[in-house]
């Protein structure tokens, strides 16, 4: 082994350790899992929007073979607590009850009113037609501005409002001040549409009892095995060290399973009544009720600037679609946006306020980016209106207001301190890849030549805040958590190496990663580390993953610990070679005695000699482990340029995406090969979201869009060829150099695209189309610029 | 309940089904073959694609019933030996997969895309892969894989190791 063959590690593209069960099926999802004697759930949920439960009664389901038991809501109230929201953004935050399974009143089509426990999920699924339940419909509350008029219907009657909280931030100098001396005002709303995460594994739960003991394993499709052990102990009143929770193989989360859902907290329930073993897995439709939703919000920004196309003030007014209930961070998703409207520009004056809005609607929560997709689909869809107001190029409009990279590390006007990058050197690579001034000549002749179809042009030079996040950050957000992470490595007696993680992936392949950063560190072959993480036994502590923090946090955290292994590894050499510590050298896991070559001790000798610890040095403890808690010092800021290039069709509104090309820079890379995986799947639900996807809710509070067959998903036939690339600064607030990168691709594209779209259909007079995209929608925009421009 | 004898992955097995039985639920509840999963209730993602007689169907439209007399293969029923097929490795070479959940339905949907269609275009593959959804990968190492798999396969055979996991 030489010294170079481990050192890098770092920055190779290792074939993933995770595929091999992946690609032949040996997997282990929760819905694979089976115990004997194991028992089947089904819910019955409410079919109206709003409604009174009136009588409902379960009996009648009893009757039905198979059929074990059935719960109504106020069966279980006595062990079931309130679902839990960690995050109160406010003080006086308007934090409403939300039973597992509704007991009065439920507040959303999909909201459960009883379940069925029964010996298949066959038997399960037919009890539950016989379950009676009498609702008195109450008004929905679909629209946000409306819910929030003096005489609105309420969600919450006991709260007297729909508004859940106002939450308003400022920074800089006063906005109106500065507005008055802007040559430039831009007012804009736009919307985000509600989306659907879909990650491809449904949800599911298995709960396995031990009754004797009081103790119970909770399996679970999960993103956060260990909040969800706190979590569930709150809730059922288990305590938690009676609660093992396992997140077996997760086929991704996207955000929808960063949450403690009722479904999970019930099973529980149901388990510790009966003393058997439960399974629930959600079907896909039941999941799009279910399974909290993303995005919801209206926007009005408005962008002061001088002439020459210099900001000077930014203001956002938010409306947040909470839906129906606060779940985990369902409040906090808009408020990390607000940190993210002034992007990558300096100005002078920034004024946000968001208003947390109540819904009959399937609740909203945390899908890939969570707020900073929001944020920067309006601060760069409205850069690319100002350079048109300005007779701009948007490329040039936007070097006129970045950060330069000399000017790093740089504290934005929100108050966030960027530590590095690089705008300059990631727009320039992309403009050349793309072949930028060829794009805009050909746009020019299309419109010049009368083409039907016309060429657009979108630009997104985002930048986002993730690696979630500094515990005293965090505490001033009101966030009820820390943002640590977790890493303990053993040595074991062989030489091979654990390293147990409390980073919970679910296909972002840390056990490939995190074996790099292992096995640089420790100078051990890469095949020699096993990662154990997703099992609060196997690794009791952890924040689990999301916010792109899992690399830059606990991967972080992983580094650190193996460099305590190694200080630990070096005092037991310098013992058994008889030297002095500052006269070992560490290369390519071998200490040798600076001068002597040949006195030499591999770590896996050492970790032997830590085994037996028949001859350690007086005092040292045994064996050779290391743990690190890692409490990150500031947030993750990947950056880059997305430049798409569209090609609408202005008969039938049809767009085509024609290329997309984007650099990133996500800093020190550990493999490029799995950087350029979650690029590839962030950018896919960008786009996804800039021209397919919509939950569609009718004026009766029915999702529309409620199955799979309806709610376009997009397949390879739908999206492009992406041509991706990278600059790298490295981070420097983490020792690695690394930036997050699971966002970064959702959080840049969708304004590229719309971008695009609108830049192709300027010369007709569109300003916006509003999300997604459709070919109907694009061709309405086009015959309503066209109505205006003949009257 | 209706007797039927049905043929996976090379066993041969008889049970008594209720005629509603979905052939996806019989596999994975009655057969412990859990190798292929269930992504949605309306066949639109096709994570439950599966061989039936020679051709891919997704396994939660097909009754159990339905599948009597038949041969079914599965994802699990591909590799000999411990070697993996030209298309199970390409996948996992070029990464196509993260989660891989999708990954046993769209392999595969393209054993029967390249059955077809031995050397297909990236387009070709795009659209021949349009009732498979994956929500990790942005399809662009799906196609590469399968692009990967069709070149490979139409290269004489090298000799297959025994087992490929890691590079």
């Amino acid at each position: 082994m030489t010294d170079q063959a481990v050192e890098r590690e770092v920055g190779r593209a290792r074939l993933r350790k995770e595929d091999a069960r992946l690609v032949t099926g040996q997997t282990m999802w929760t819905d694979n899992i089976t115990v004997p004697g194991l028992l089947h759930l089904a819910f019955l949920r409410s079919p109206m929007a709003h409604a009174r439960v009136e009588r409902i009664d379960v009996s009648p389901a009893l009757r039905r073979p198979g059929v074990v038991a059935a719960f109504s809501g106020r069966d279980l109230a006595d062990g079931l607590g309130s679902l839990p929201c960690a995050w109160p953004v406010t003080e006086d935050m308007v934090l409403p009850a939300h039973p597992p399974l509704a007991v009065d009143e439920v507040r959303h089509a999909g909201d459960p009113v009883a379940v069925v426990v029964a010996r298949d999920r066959y038997a399960a699924a037919d009890a539950l037609e016989a379950i009676e339940v009498d609702y008195e419909p109450l008004p929905p509350v679909m629209d946000l501005e409306a819910a929030l008029a003096e005489d609105a219907p309420l969600v919450h009657s006991d709260k007297g409002t729909n508004r859940a909280y106002v939450w308003p931030f400022e920074a800089g100098e006063d906005y109106e001040t500065v507005r008055q001396r802007a040559d430039v005002v831009l007012t804009r709303r736009y919307e985000q549409q509600r989306l659907i995460p879909n990650a491809m594994e449904p949800r599911a739960v298995v709960v396995t009892p031990l009754a004797a003991s009081g103790e119970y394993t909770v399996y679970s499709a999960t993103q956060i095995p260990h909040i969800l052990r706190v979590m569930l102990s709150t809730v059922t009143g288990v305590p938690e060290h009676k609660l093992r929770v396992v997140a077996p193989d997760v086929g991704g989360g996207f955000g929808s399973k960063l949450q403690v859902y009722g479904e999970e907290a019930v099973a529980l329930a149901v388990a510790r009544k009966l003393g058997r073993p439960v399974k629930w897995t959600e079907s896909r439709s039941e999941g799009y009720l279910a399974t909290h939703h993303g995005r919801g919000m209206i926007q009005d920004i408005e962008i002061a600037a001088t002439r020459e196309g210099k900001l000077l003030g930014l203001k956002v007014d938010l409306l947040a679609d909470m839906g129906a209930y606060l779940m985990l961070v369902t409040p906090g998703v808009p408020i990390l946006g607000a940190f993210m409207y002034p992007a990558i520009y300096k100005m002078d004056a920034y004024a946000f306020t968001c208003t947390g809005v109540f819904t009959t609607k399937t609740p909203t929560d945390a899908y890939r980016g969570a707020g900073r997709p929001e944020a920067t689909y309006a601060i760069e869809r409205i850069m690319d209106e100002l350079a048109a107001e300005l007779g701009l190029d948007p490329v040039e409009l936007r070097r006129r207001n970045w950060i330069r990279h000399e000017e790093f590390p740089y504290t934005s006007i929100a108050g966030l301190t960027y530590d590095s990058g690089n705008y300059e050197a990631a727009t320039d690579k992309a403009l050349a890849l793309f072949g930028y001034d060829a794009l805009r000549a050909e746009q020019r002749e299309r419109i010049e030549r009368g083409d039907r179809v016309l060429l657009g042009i979108g630009v997104s030079t985002y930048t986002e805040m993730c690696g979630l996040a500094p515990s005293r950050v965090l505490r001033d957000l009101r966030y009820s958590a820390g943002g640590w992470e977790a890493a303990s490595i053993r040595m074991l007696p062989t030489g091979k190496v654990e390293v147990v993680t409390g980073t919970s992936p679910h296909g972002q392949g840390h056990v490939t990663s995190w074996s790099q950063i292992a096995a640089d560190v420790l100078g051990v072959p890469f095949e020699d580390v096993e990662v154990v993480h997703g099992d609060t036994q196997a690794a009791p502590q952890g924040m689990d993953t999301y916010g792109s923090r899992s690399l830059v946090v606990g991967g972080a955290a992983v580094h650190r610990a193996a460099q305590k292994v190694v200080d630990k590894a070096r005092k037991v050499a310098a013992h058994l070679l008889e030297a002095g510590e500052d006269d070992l050298e560490f290369k390519g896991g071998v200490f040798s005695v600076k001068g002597s070559p040949e006195a030499r001790k591999t770590i896996q000798e050492v970790a032997f000699a830590t085994f037996t610890s028949h001859d350690v040095p007086d005092g040292m403890e045994p064996t050779l482990n290391a743990e690190h808690v890692l409490d990150p010092e500031n947030f993750s800021y990947p950056h880059g340029t997305h430049l798409c290039a569209v090609e609408v069709d202005t008969e039938t509104g049809h767009t085509r995406i024609r290329s997309y090309v984007c650099v990133d820079d996500v800093g020190r890379v550990v493999n490029p090969m799995i950087v350029e995986g979650q690029v590839h799947g962030g950018l896919a639900q960008g786009i996804a979201q800039a021209l397919y996807e919509e939950a569609v809710y009718d004026a009766e509070g029915n999702l529309v869009s409620g199955t799979m067959a309806d709610y376009l998903v997009p397949s390879a036939a739908d999206l492009p060829e992406f041509v991706t690339d990278r600059t790298e600064t490295p981070a420097t607030s983490n020792p690695l150099g690394v930036k997050g990168v699971g966002e970064a691709g959702t959080i840049a594209s969708t304004p590229a695209v719309v971008n695009a779209i609108v830049d192709a259909l300027r010369p007709l007079g569109v300003r916006d189309v509003r999300m997604p995209c459709t070919p109907e929608r694009v061709w309405q925009a086009i015959r309503a610029a066209r109505k205006e421009a003949a009257a | 309940m209706t007797h039927i004898s049905v043929t996976v992955d090379g066993t041969t097995y008889e049970d008594d089904v209720e005629p509603r039985l979905l052939l996806v639920h019989y596999l994975r509840d009655r057969l412990g073959l859990t190798g292929t999963p269930v992504g949605c209730d309306t066949s639109n993602c096709g994570a439950c694609t599966v061989e039936m007689d020679g051709a891919s169907v997704k396994s939660c439209t097909v009754l159990a019933v339905q599948a009597d007399g038949s041969e079914v293969t599965t994802v699990q029923g591909l590799a000999r030996d411990g070697a993996w097929t030209p298309l199970q490795r390409a996948f996992h070479e070029h990464h196509a997969l993260q989660c891989g959940y999708c990954t046993p339905g769209m392999i595969m949907a393209a054993r029967d895309l390249l059955r077809e269609n031995p050397h297909p275009t990236a387009e070709e593959v795009r659209a021949g892969l349009e009732g498979n959804l994956c929500r990790c990968t942005g399809y662009q190492n799906i196609v590469r894989a399968v692009l990967a798999a069709a070149e490979q396969s139409a290269a004489p055979a090298p000799a297959a190791p025994a087992q490929e996991v890691t590079a």
